[in-house]
């Protein structure tokens, strides 16, 4: 990217996102709670209801599982219904209509429909938000046929990844990150869009290094630490979740025979789980060494902070799983 | 379906249309029953003996552009509507000529060009989804209305209370229409509803609820067509509840523990039929006519039923393909 980019924050690029898709399509609506004048929890929709009005920027009842459900709805009658989870922790109140309804609609009638729907919301831990508010829930999504699902790492992939997402004829959970939203990166003004299903390949030669939303950052800077010790790690940034650019995946670790996955959520039963298996499927005679698994603990998200940093991972875990795979 | 229904009622021609659907629906479920019977079918369906006056009197109250959604007791729905029986059957026994090509079945079919927004298997599930389709009327300035069906025991899901909350707070245009046929499965509507009539919690959503004989189909048709009317205006929802009864089971193989043979057979008097039948009675239709009328359902049935098992069911690529857009 050139240097002479604007750097904007990670928060207002998806700003940025919803108010060029909204300006283009009069079948975009957001739908959500506070995102009127309030302009959401994180402050990513300011200014949307003032340029939009009460008919774009459908404000809710703190009702989530049903105004979920109303997008779906609506998405079957030709709307874009963007809707806002507050806090990813809460997307469980909405899983009934995204895994029963938004997934299968399309394949259950049979081609009759399809549900181009967008459910946005920030995962993750930010520091002291606790057990109900700090989660990555990327794991639920894993094994849910029919919805794709997104989880852009810096202020340029969400700009142009929201606006692909807006886009597709698929509901699509776009998975932001609150640790994320201050961030500032470099973001291509106007129409800039990116291909939801392709991963990010950040050359290196000895470890590939598989990671998504907030990991990334810590993992690119961890890549530059290690480069004058002559250390180089192959990040592979997963951008989609659901489905997994599976060839990238099994090239780089072909290329490199080294892998740690890493992720905010829990370890057991995710999305790393799930490359782990699929490398293990599919690229055992190229590894030199096991895989292995950096993730959140396996408990609850504790509000203290210092507490919290027992449970997240972060870059001293990333780093003793790199030594662990080049030494093994 | 039917001529606009006047304020006086039914004509005699509009009654025996009126009889001749509900006909039809009770014929599709007891060849379906003799489907199951004769293990020619697999998983279970919900049965909606006795609740067709419901289905057809709400149905025939609206425009056909109106939208409908239904729920996991929806083939009256779906026939009120105008679906093609022989379509409907084809997709229960999971046939490539089915509305869904047997994708969804019984719980999940749908057919867009009819404006029927689907048949759903979680119990509230499509209250939400009706009450979002409202609202992209609204926003794209429609003057068609949708009809939410559900049953007395989705009225106890949040769904109900958080999309009749949303829809009275925008004035959406949909009417949800409550099948209140006395159970929710083997729950008895008096254990698990607090209030006398699901129509009372109406009140809590700042909108009319009216409780109506669901087994009446001319005050089915006439209730509908008031609070119809009210919703298409603009004036924001409305809740209508029609008291009924299954006279078979939740689905195929409930043996009924939880009610009485004698409360069935109170029922049973005033099957919809029955009562469907005594008005064109009374009206000067010959025995004859209501004789043949019943025999002219039963042989189009068995007609259907022998094209459906007929028909081919999907390919491999078929089961495997198409999950996205």
């Amino acid at each position: 990217m050139p240097e002479e980019l604007r750097q904007i924050f990670y928060s207002k690029a998806v700003n940025e996102a919803l108010d060029e898709e909204l300006a283009r399509d009069p079948n975009v609506a957001l739908i959500g709670e506070d995102i009127g004048l309030y302009g959401g929890a994180f402050g990513v929709t300011r200014g949307l209801f003032e340029k939009y009005g009460p008919r774009r920027i459908q404000e809710t009842p703190i009702s989530e599982n049903s105004f979920v459900g109303m997008a779906v709805g609506a998405a079957m009658l030709g709307l874009r219904p963007v809707v806002e989870i507050m806090f990813m922790d809460f997307i469980a109140l909405a899983l009934d209509q995204i895994l029963n309804s938004a997934g299968k609609l399309h394949y259950m009638y049979n081609g009759q429909v399809s549900i181009p729907l967008v459910v946005r919301t920030p995962g993750g831990a930010k520091g002291g938000y606790g057990p109900s508010h700090s989660q990555m829930l990327s794991n639920l999504f894993v094994g849910v046929p029919g919805i794709k699902v997104v989880a852009p790492s810096s202020a340029a992939q969400v700009k142009g990844l929201l606006k692909s997402a807006i886009r597709d004829p698929n509901p699509v959970v776009f998975i932001e990150n609150k640790r994320l939203y201050p961030q500032r990166g470099p973001v291509p003004e106007g129409e800039y869009v990116l291909p939801l299903e392709k991963a990010v390949v950040t050359p290196g030669e000895q470890v590939t290094v598989v990671a998504y939303s907030a990991m990334v950052p810590i993992c690119l800077a961890l890549r530059e630490a290690l480069l004058p010790r002559g250390i180089s790690l192959e990040v592979v940034d997963l951008v989609s979740l659901q489905p997994l650019d599976r060839e990238t995946i099994f090239a780089s670790v072909r290329k490199t025979g080294r892998l740690v996955i890493v992720e905010e959520a829990c370890v057991t039963g995710g999305v790393g789980a799930e490359v782990s298996a699929l490398v293990a499927e599919h690229c055992l005679d190229a590894l030199e060494a096991p895989i292995r698994r950096v993730g959140a603990a396996d408990v609850p998200i504790a509000s203290s902070i210092e507490l919290e940093k027992f449970i997240l991972p972060g870059a001293d875990d990333v780093l003793r799983a790199v030594r662990g795979v080049l030494e093994w | 379906m039917l001529a606009r229904l006047r304020a006086e009622g039914l004509t005699s021609d509009q009654l025996a249309a009126c009889f001749r659907r509900m006909l039809r629906i009770r014929e599709f479920e007891e060849a379906l029953g003799d489907l199951f019977t004769r293990n020619l079918l697999g998983g279970t369906s919900h049965f909606c003996i006795g609740q067709e006056a419901c289905a057809v009197g709400v149905v025939g109250a609206l425009r056909e552009t109106d939208w409908l959604v239904s729920n996991h007791r929806g083939h009256g729905h779906l026939l009120a509507r105008g679906l093609d029986p022989y379509r409907v059957m084809a997709e229960l026994l999971g046939r490539t000529d089915g509305y869904c090509g047997g994708r969804g079945g019984s719980q999940h079919m749908c057919a867009m060009d009819l404006h029927f927004l689907g048949t759903n298997g979680i119990t509230g599930g499509g209250i939400p989804i009706g009450t979002g389709a409202a609202w992209a009327l609204r926003y794209q300035g429609r003057d068609e209305i949708v009809v939410v069906f559900f049953g007395d025991g989705a009225s106890n899901q949040g769904t109900f209370h958080e999309s009749l909350n949303m829809a009275a707070l925008g004035k959406l245009p949909v009417l949800f229409v409550c099948e209140n046929n006395g159970y929710g499965m083997s729950n008895p509507a008096a254990s698990s509803v607090a209030v006398p009539h699901v129509a009372d919690r109406a009140v809590a959503y700042s909108m009319p609820g009216q409780t109506v004989d669901g087994m009446d189909v001319v005050a089915v048709m006439q209730a509908t067509q008031a609070m119809a009317e009210r919703v298409r205006a603009g004036e924001g929802p409305a809740l209508l509840e029609l008291m009924t009864y299954r006279f078979c089971g939740h689905s195929k193989n409930d043996p009924r523990v939880y009610r009485t043979r004698e409360e069935e057979a109170t029922w049973g008097e005033r099957d919809c039929l029955t009562v469907a039948a005594q008005s064109l009675r009374d009206r000067g239709a010959a025995e004859a006519e209501i004789t043949r009328l019943r025999e002219e359902a039963h042989q189009e049935m068995a007609a259907v039923v022998e094209r459906a098992l007929a028909a081919p069911t999907g390919d491999r690529d078929h089961a495997l393909g198409g999950v996205y857009a």
